[in-house]
């Protein structure tokens, strides 16, 4: 029995492994074929990778004569214009990301400028820019597309529904999980006996343990899809880490009890002049600085680890005229291997410390002190 | 410019405070051995909490 756990393992293990290599494939055929060549389109290229784009790219290349081809698919663009929710697919703006292509939908005219979907207004047919390259005749849009990013919230969490809701069933039948459920019930336990039980407590802490479960599986889920191919960077788009981190501090200000709202309003044991001061500072800690510090932990590892794979994947095009193609593309992969390897280990350890940290801070809320 | 050499006083800083952190961490768990997961934990929330700070000046100097 012990071996076919083992395994699964390896077979994770193997899979881990496997993407992430292919990812530096994948990654500098991406490039390759493209038109990067010089710095500053490496640079270009990099920053639109960290953003949220409308369509599913994989890859481009141009071809002999010199057009671009876009492999990948569109993702349907939903916004509220002025008269209401308008949605087409973002396959009709043709990879513009200028404003220069304008669709005409339900009698509105769109433009897509640097990501962002702008609405025209009535009777102008095309963007006019300022000075500092402002649109001036169109005003943005609120954007609910369905974007590469949330595409990716859905898809990881209809998996994690569907891999949790499985090993859930099989306890109704059986003591022990078989297949997948076997590599998810030891990380199922350790959250809850090394993160919820010590930071939380005995008592309290099986309220919080599926919150701090779906938390923990969700990024670190999302986190490894983001060293895949696929291109994803949903956990280093500040709007879900704001999000999750908002989600934490609704959570531990709405189960804080008596003795937590006492210690930030009129700390005991200090002196009168000194306890409205603490307050504020306490105040802006509890509801400020832990969400703020939160959010910002998993947004900047996250970008950060993608910069740096992306820009020693670089390598091979910035420093192939010094090095020579066999010794730029040989650094880059040494370089960029040992890398994506460490943001294996990022990956896990940024979701460790993001629900570790929630569970700290709901501790602290839901602590009984015995004085 | 400026913000390039901030960036850099902020690493100098980090890293002397996570050097710190993870020394003594390392000292404590070779002095008892049996306490090295209490300590271990500790050491990771700690240096999450400076990290959270040097990453929160990097992106306010960005």
């Amino acid at each position: 029995m012990k071996n076919k756990a083992t395994k699964h393992l390896n077979i994770l293990a193997f899979l881990v492994i496997a993407f992430t290599t292919f990812n530096l494939h994948a990654s500098s055929d991406a490039q390759e074929g493209g038109i990067v060549d010089t710095k500053a389109e490496v640079e270009a290229y990099i920053l639109h990778h960290i953003k949220d784009s409308h369509d599913f790219n994989f890859f481009s290349y141009s071809d002999a004569e010199g057009v671009r081809h876009h492999i990948g698919f569109a993702l349907p663009v939903i916004v509220k214009a002025s008269t209401g929710l308008v949605s087409f697919m973002s396959s009709e703006f043709h990879h513009d990301d200028s404003g220069h292509v304008i669709v005409e939908q339900g009698g509105l005219r769109f433009a897509k400028i640097h990501s962002k979907i702008y609405e025209l207004q009535a009777g102008t047919t095309e963007v006019a820019f300022d000075q500092a390259h402002h649109a001036t005749n169109a005003t943005q849009t609120l954007d609910l597309s369905i974007t590469k990013s949330v595409m990716g919230i859905l898809m990881i969490g209809l998996l994690l529904l569907l891999a949790f809701s499985s090993l859930a069933r099989q306890y109704k039948t059986k003591q022990v999980p078989t297949g997948f459920g076997r590599v998810l019930e030891p990380l199922v336990l350790y959250v809850r006996d090394e993160i919820a039980k010590p930071n939380i407590g005995e008592k309290k802490y099986r309220k919080f343990t599926g919150y701090l479960l779906t938390v923990f599986f969700f990024i670190w889920a999302l986190n490894l899809v983001g060293l895949t191919p696929l291109g994803f960077n949903v956990t280093g788009q500040l709007a879900v880490t704001a999000a999750l981190a908002i989600l934490t501090l609704v959570i531990y200000t709405a189960s804080g009890n008596k003795e937590y709202w006492l210690h930030i309003l009129w700390m005991p044991g200090v002196p009168y002049l000194l306890r409205p001061v603490l307050a504020i500072i306490e105040l802006a800690g509890a509801l400020v600085i832990k969400p703020f510090s939160l959010l910002v932990r998993l947004f900047a590892n996250i970008s950060a680890g993608h910069i740096v794979v992306m820009s020693l994947i670089a390598i091979m095009f910035t420093l192939r005229e010094s090095l020579g193609v066999v010794g730029a593309t040989s650094l880059s992969f040494v370089l960029s291997f040992f890398i994506i390897l460490i943001e294996v280990l990022v990956a896990f350890l940024q979701a460790y410390i993001f629900t570790m940290l929630s569970a700290l801070f709901i501790g602290m809320a839901v602590a009984e002190h015995d004085h | 410019m400026y913000n390039l050499i901030g960036a850099g006083l902020i690493v100098i800083g980090a890293g002397i405070g996570l050097g710190q952190i993870g020394g003594k961490a390392m000292e404590g768990i070779a002095r008892q051995p049996e306490a090295a997961g209490k300590i271990s934990t500790n050491m990771i929330i700690i240096a999450a909490l400076l990290e959270g700070l040097a990453f929160g000046a990097l992106f306010l100097g960005k």
